[in-house]
């Protein structure tokens, strides 16, 4: 069967949730090879197998931390002239797509982004894209070169299906672009404890009706209570009162989770592109003309400062 | 010394309004109203920026606005020189109808090189595709660093540094020039231009290009040369109105009902 490359996403070899969910989804159009860059293949492989990785090639570099971008783009050239997969699948994050882009260029392949699904034809894979905000979904493919697609996190389940694949090295060469762009600090995002955002099954999102910084306590207690995430419009987010990392929308994170609920936020076309695919929406704002009411499964008229805590409460209760 | 800024702004369909696709799958732009795709604003105020403490430094400075499209994307140029860039470029061909993004990058770099640059400022993503691949590709074409999705950053003795707000850090990146940067809407507000730019802008040169200019092969651009393809595209069907509650003290409680129901609580 044809192989499909995965580009592995981690954090010093903790998987996260969106490459297993690229295997499983990988799984549909061939045998997957996980490409794993940096630190902590060991730690890796165990999980990459498990969800059905056949081969792991493996590559540690200090390039790797030290430069953006290119030496990923290097590497995973590399991997596509060893094993001349039928796909190459990356997570839709900024960094994936940008490594997709420049690979593109490199094979004279086309690309896919934001791919929601995955399936495949005689043609080969065809990838579902939901665009305009969500206001349209297509179907597309990649007609010369091999295809390669980012996919948005929360597109599939990851599902385990044991595979043989152990760690193998991949040999890099770095060509002179590789040392172009320096990172010259890092500072590692603080955790929250809750769930990561563009992951989360829910997430709770609070806006400008929400009226303060301190006032998101009453978000982050009903996204507690549900196990959730917190988002935050934009509004809220340059009234500094949440951090930019938590933006929802256009130009923030976007967002797919099995429930939304958006609390003090009117709707705007640009926050609507960030959750729109959400499986199911729940709204709370005190204005019944909101435009959010036109997506909603459920919408609560009232004030998010009466409806919030009492809803926080009577979840607790009901999970006992 | 001079410091040649080339900008590139998309002429976008209006995101407010009903967006629709034509039978060949591509934008129906006859549809909607265009303009200078929101986010490359912010591209335009940040060359500006920099051309600005160039100048205050004693350099020479020009910027360029470029865009490939279609004839009515002239408007997205005035938009450019009205905020106060120098001249601008339109790529415009009937052949690229339909063009992917492997083909825009293609276009653009050319037209980059036929321009001359030491910097190209890029927005984060367009507002229709979106897809944020196009200042990543526009570097591997010009074999040049990138430096993208800035949200804060400085040109000086010929290094661009910047701020790159990351899905799990925060870095800060440096290159050298000639580069190509992409910023956010983090980046700064964007100027609105003033009366004196707009009647400027009315006489800033706007070269127009075509395929043939940039001594490129029709057969790599437009839907012939795409090397993806749009299977089909349907409409998503009208959410289903849903249920919605007044709250008279019971909202929070029909609330957690519907919760219940869905299996979330
Ligand atoms: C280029 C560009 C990119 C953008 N990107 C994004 C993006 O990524 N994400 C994003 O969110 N926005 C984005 N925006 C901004 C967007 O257009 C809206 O301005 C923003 O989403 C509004 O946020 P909001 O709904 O919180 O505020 P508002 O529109 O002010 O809405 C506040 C809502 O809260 C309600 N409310 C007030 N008090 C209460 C209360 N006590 N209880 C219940 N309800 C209450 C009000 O009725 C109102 O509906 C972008 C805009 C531009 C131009
Ligand atoms: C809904 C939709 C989905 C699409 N999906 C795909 C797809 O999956 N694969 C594919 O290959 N093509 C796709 N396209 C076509 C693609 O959008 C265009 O080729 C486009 O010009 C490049 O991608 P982008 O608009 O997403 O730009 P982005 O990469 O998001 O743009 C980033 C920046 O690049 C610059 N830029 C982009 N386009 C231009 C331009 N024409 N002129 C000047 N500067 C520009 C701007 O500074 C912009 O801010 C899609 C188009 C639409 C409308």
């Amino acid at each position: 069967m044809a192989e499909v490359l995965v580009h592995v996403d981690h954090l010093d070899g903790a998987v996260r949730k969106p490459t297993l969910e690229l295997l499983t989804l990988a799984r549909r159009l061939g045998d997957p090879v996980a490409v794993f860059l940096g630190a902590g293949a060991d730690a890796a492989a165990g999980v990459l197998a498990e969800h059905g990785a056949v081969r792991i090639l493996t590559a540690d570099a200090p390039e790797f931390a030290d430069y953006a971008i290119v030496p990923k783009v290097d590497a995973l050239q590399a991997a596509h002239d060893a094993v001349r997969p039928a796909a190459v699948l990356l997570p839709s994050s900024a960094e994936g797509k940008e490594i997709a882009a420049r690979l593109a260029v490199r094979l004279d392949s086309g690309i896919i982004t934001d791919a929601v699904d995955l399936s495949t034809d005689d043609q080969g894979p065809v990838a579902t894209q939901s665009v305009f905000a969500a206001a349209y979904t297509t179907t597309s493919r990649v007609t010369q070169g091999t295809p390669i697609i980012t996919v948005k996190p929360n597109s599939a389940t990851p599902e385990a299906a044991p595979a043989a694949g152990t760690a193998e090295p991949l040999t890099v060469t770095f060509g002179d672009a590789a040392t172009g762009t320096k990172v010259t600090s890092r500072t590692a995002r603080e955790s929250t404890g809750r769930p990561e955002l563009t992951e989360a099954a829910i997430v709770v999102s609070g806006g400008r009706g929400v009226g303060g910084a301190e006032n998101f306590a009453v978000i982050e207690a009903l996204a507690d209570s549900l196990g959730a995430a917190v988002g935050a419009s934009r509004a809220a987010v340059d009234a500094g009162w949440y951090p930019h990392s938590h933006q929802v929308g256009q130009t923030g994170k976007s967002v797919s989770p099995q429930l939304y609920v958006a609390a003090g936020i009117s709707g705007a076309i640009q926050h609507r592109a960030g959750m729109q695919t959400s499986k199911t929406i729940v709204a709370v704002n005190k204005d019944a003309e909101a435009p959010i009411f036109e997506l909603v499964d459920y919408g609560v008229v009232g004030d998010l400062f009466e409806v919030l805590p009492k809803l926080t409460e009577e979840i607790k209760a009901r999970k006992g | 010394m001079s410091l040649r800024i080339v900008v590139c702004v998309k002429y976008v369909p209006d995101a407010t309004g009903d967006r629709h696709f034509a039978e060949d799958w591509t934008l129906d732009r006859d549809d909607v109203d265009g303009l200078l795709s929101e986010l490359d604003e912010y591209a335009v105020e940040q060359a500006l920026q920099i051309a600005e403490s160039a100048r205050e430094a004693g350099e020479e400075a020009e910027i360029t606005v470029l865009t490939v499209g279609p004839e009515d994307a002239a408007d997205a140029l005035r938009k450019a020189l009205s905020m106060g860039a120098d001249k601008a470029v339109h790529v415009e061909d009937d052949d690229l109808h339909g063009t992917d993004a492997l083909g825009t990058s293609l276009v653009l770099a050319k037209a980059i090189e036929h321009i001359g640059y030491d910097l190209v400022v890029c927005g984060m993503a367009s507002t229709d595709g979106a897809m944020g691949v196009l200042p990543a590709m526009l570097a591997e074409r010009l074999s040049v660093p990138q430096a993208t999705l800035l949200s804060e950053l400085t040109v000086a003795g010929g290094t661009v540094t910047g701020r790159r707000d990351g899905d799990a850090a925060t870095e800060r990146l440096s290159a050298q020039l000639p580069a190509v940067v992409s910023v956010t809407d983090q980046s700064g507000e964007a100027r609105y231009p003033s009366f004196k730019g707009i009647m400027a802008a009315k006489k800033k040169p706007v070269e127009a290009l075509d395929l043939e200019d940039l001594d490129l092969d029709a057969e790599r651009v437009g839907l012939a040369g795409s090397r993806t393809e749009v299977i089909s595209a349907t409409e998503r069907p009208a959410r289903t109105a849903g249920e919605i509650v007044t709250d008279e003290g019971e909202g929070a409680g029909q609330l957690a009902g519907f919760l219940a129901g869905q299996k979330f609580i």
